[in-house]
């Protein structure tokens, strides 16, 4: 079944037009990655199919549920920008946050937390406070939280934008490995033409003024992506294709309607 | 991990050399503090200076000597209690009525905000209500608490239950103030995310945004607690309560001209009362509030 559909969507904050006629369906297993120039709806896009906003008009559902449906039901997990840590847990209470919401009892929210602390290698860490924490361990423990009740999708905005390029290169990997082990579908926001096409199956360009998607670029780099694939030939034909499509985006903006 | 532990031996050490480094400066500055009053009694004395006010013995005693009048005998001759027995004993009834209204309105005062956080409408109603029963002084509402509310109460609570109120009514105006704005600090992606986990208000209040509020409220409690023993001894005046430092300090301003010591040793006494209230606030808000250092108000 069709995890995300978007249909004939718009939304308008007041006069900005910030979303206007998106379509998208995104399939289980797909890794999704939405680029494009700052203002051009990405954020809102990722927050209505959270149900986190309303759209304007048009539909938004996952896994066939209106959004509304699927947020109660806890169907997805979202990870912002910034780690969004609770600072008075630890890093185990945090991961166990949505589990206690989930009212899943102590022992199976321990065990949890201790496969979610393994993946995404925190060991040694669980009772550090976030602010005892590097910028990019944060992060880990955001996705670890967005993980941990098992969503079927996850949704990502910016989740490395205030990673130096080393440790976001580092995350990138481990993003895949949690992907691959989780079989989880990812809607993953991101401004990094290059982090797109490493990670993806399928990136997702739009253009601002009014937000709309103005292309849609297939990956067919072979999976598992390790380190090497950035270096191969057709990984930089993408990257190109990327930026090119990014680039027409802007100049449709300029042109006078 | 095993940097963790080599780091343990070295962070006691930090902590003892801190701790050290604290009472050192609390001693200096208790030095001074001993040194400026002598200094400016002994400077006013010899020039005779009259403004603000005349300084002899009466006006400003040694120190040493009110802390002599503590050990000395309350009456003359050397029988009976010591006054520090005695006053120990009236700060322990007032500690009581005091913290008793601080929990009350500490209780009373967080229930409030909390009401009046949630409901936009009630706190524009409600909360110029609120600051004005602050305006209103506490010597004036005093006596009309002890007068409606002691025939009312069971016999365990006569009296001195009216003045936990008195103590109370000053507690909670802080804490409603400061637990409203405290629920309100929640950031507001933590708010989304408790969205996207479906949370319902009441889950959302105790998981993110008290203990948000928590830093705000322990700054509340601390200005509370010293009010609540000042709304104490303030509260057992018009009751004529005689076992509190109230009747204490009734007691020894009728002799300040003759014996000046015993007032301001009553002064001292209640000065420890208050310090060892905001103290064990401190000690809970250290306890209870689990934050970055630097985050914690
Ligand atoms: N709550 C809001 N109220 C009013 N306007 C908004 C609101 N949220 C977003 N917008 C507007 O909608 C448009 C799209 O915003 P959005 O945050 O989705 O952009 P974005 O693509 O995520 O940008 P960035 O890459 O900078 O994060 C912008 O023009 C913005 O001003
Ligand atoms: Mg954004």
């Amino acid at each position: 079944m069709t995890v995300v559909q978007i249909k004939d969507l718009t939304k308008r904050f007041g006069e900005t037009t910030a979303l206007q006629g998106i379509d998208l369906e995104i399939e289980p297993g797909e890794f999704v990655s939405l680029i494009g120039p700052s203002g051009c709806g990405k954020s809102t896009l990722l927050r209505i199919i959270g149900d986190l906003i309303e759209p304007t008009s048009g539909s938004s559902t996952v896994n066939g549920k209106p959004a509304r449906q699927a947020r109660i039901d806890r169907d997805y997990g979202i990870v912002f920008q910034d780690a969004v840590l609770y600072d008075w847990r630890t890093v185990a209470k945090n991961i166990a946050l949505p589990l206690e919401l989930a009212r899943w009892d102590r022992r199976r929210r321990a065990a949890k937390v201790r496969e979610m602390v393994d993946l995404v290698e925190l060991t040694g860490f669980e009772n550090h406070y976030p602010w005892q924490l590097s910028g990019g361990m944060q992060q880990r423990v955001s996705i670890a939280r967005a993980l941990s009740f098992d969503p079927a999708l996850l949704l990502m905005d910016e989740p490395f934008g205030a990673l130096d390029e080393m440790t976001r290169e580092r995350m990138n990997m481990e993003l895949l490995r949690i992907w691959e082990a989780s079989g989880s579908t990812v809607v993953f926001v991101t401004h990094s033409i290059s982090e797109a096409a490493f990670l993806s199956t399928r990136v997702v360009v739009m253009s601002p003024r009014p937000g709309r998607i103005s292309g849609v670029i297939s990956i067919d780099l072979p999976q598992p992506r390790t380190a090497t694939t950035r270096e191969e030939p057709h990984f930089f034909e993408l990257v190109t294709e990327v930026r090119e499509a990014l680039h027409l985006g802007h100049d449709m903006e300029r042109t006078p309607a | 991990m095993s940097a963790i532990a080599l780091e343990r031996p070295r962070a006691r050490a930090v902590a003892v050399r801190r701790a050290v480094a604290r009472a050192t400066l609390f001693l200096l500055v208790l030095a001074g503090l001993w040194g400026l009053w002598e200094g400016y009694r002994w400077l006013w004395m010899r020039e005779h200076w009259s403004w603000p006010f005349l300084v002899d013995d009466t006006s400003m005693p040694h120190l040493h000597k009110i802390f002599a009048a503590l050990w000395a005998h309350a009456r003359p001759g050397d029988v009976g209690p010591r006054l520090i027995t005695i006053l120990v004993k009236a700060a322990a009834f007032t500690a009581k009525e005091a913290a008793v209204g601080f929990a009350l309105g500490a209780v009373l005062g967080f229930a409030l905000g909390v009401v009046l956080a949630h409901f936009r409408v009630l706190q524009r109603g409600f909360l110029p209500w609120v600051v004005a029963s602050q305006t209103v002084p506490i010597l004036v509402v005093a006596p009309m608490v002890v007068v409606w509310l002691n025939p009312k109460l069971p016999t365990r609570f006569q009296d001195w239950g009216a003045v936990a109120v008195i103590a109370a009514y000053l507690t909670f105006f802080p804490v409603t103030i400061n637990t409203i704005r405290g629920l309100q600090s929640a950031d507001r992606r933590a708010l989304e995310l408790m969205r996207s986990y479906a949370a319902g208000n009441w889950r959302i209040l105790w998981k993110l945004r008290v203990p948000a509020a928590l830093p705000y409220i322990f700054a509340a409690l601390k200005v509370s607690a010293t009010a609540s023993v000042v709304g104490a001894i303030i509260g057992e005046l018009p009751s004529s309560i005689q076992d509190g430092l109230g009747g204490q300090i009734i007691n020894y301003s009728q002799y300040y001209t003759t014996q000046p010591t015993g007032l301001w040793a009553t002064n001292v006494i209640a000065a420890a009362l208050g310090i060892s209230f905001f103290l064990v606030v401190l000690i809970a808000e250290r306890i209870v509030v689990r934050r970055a250092p630097e985050n914690v108000a």
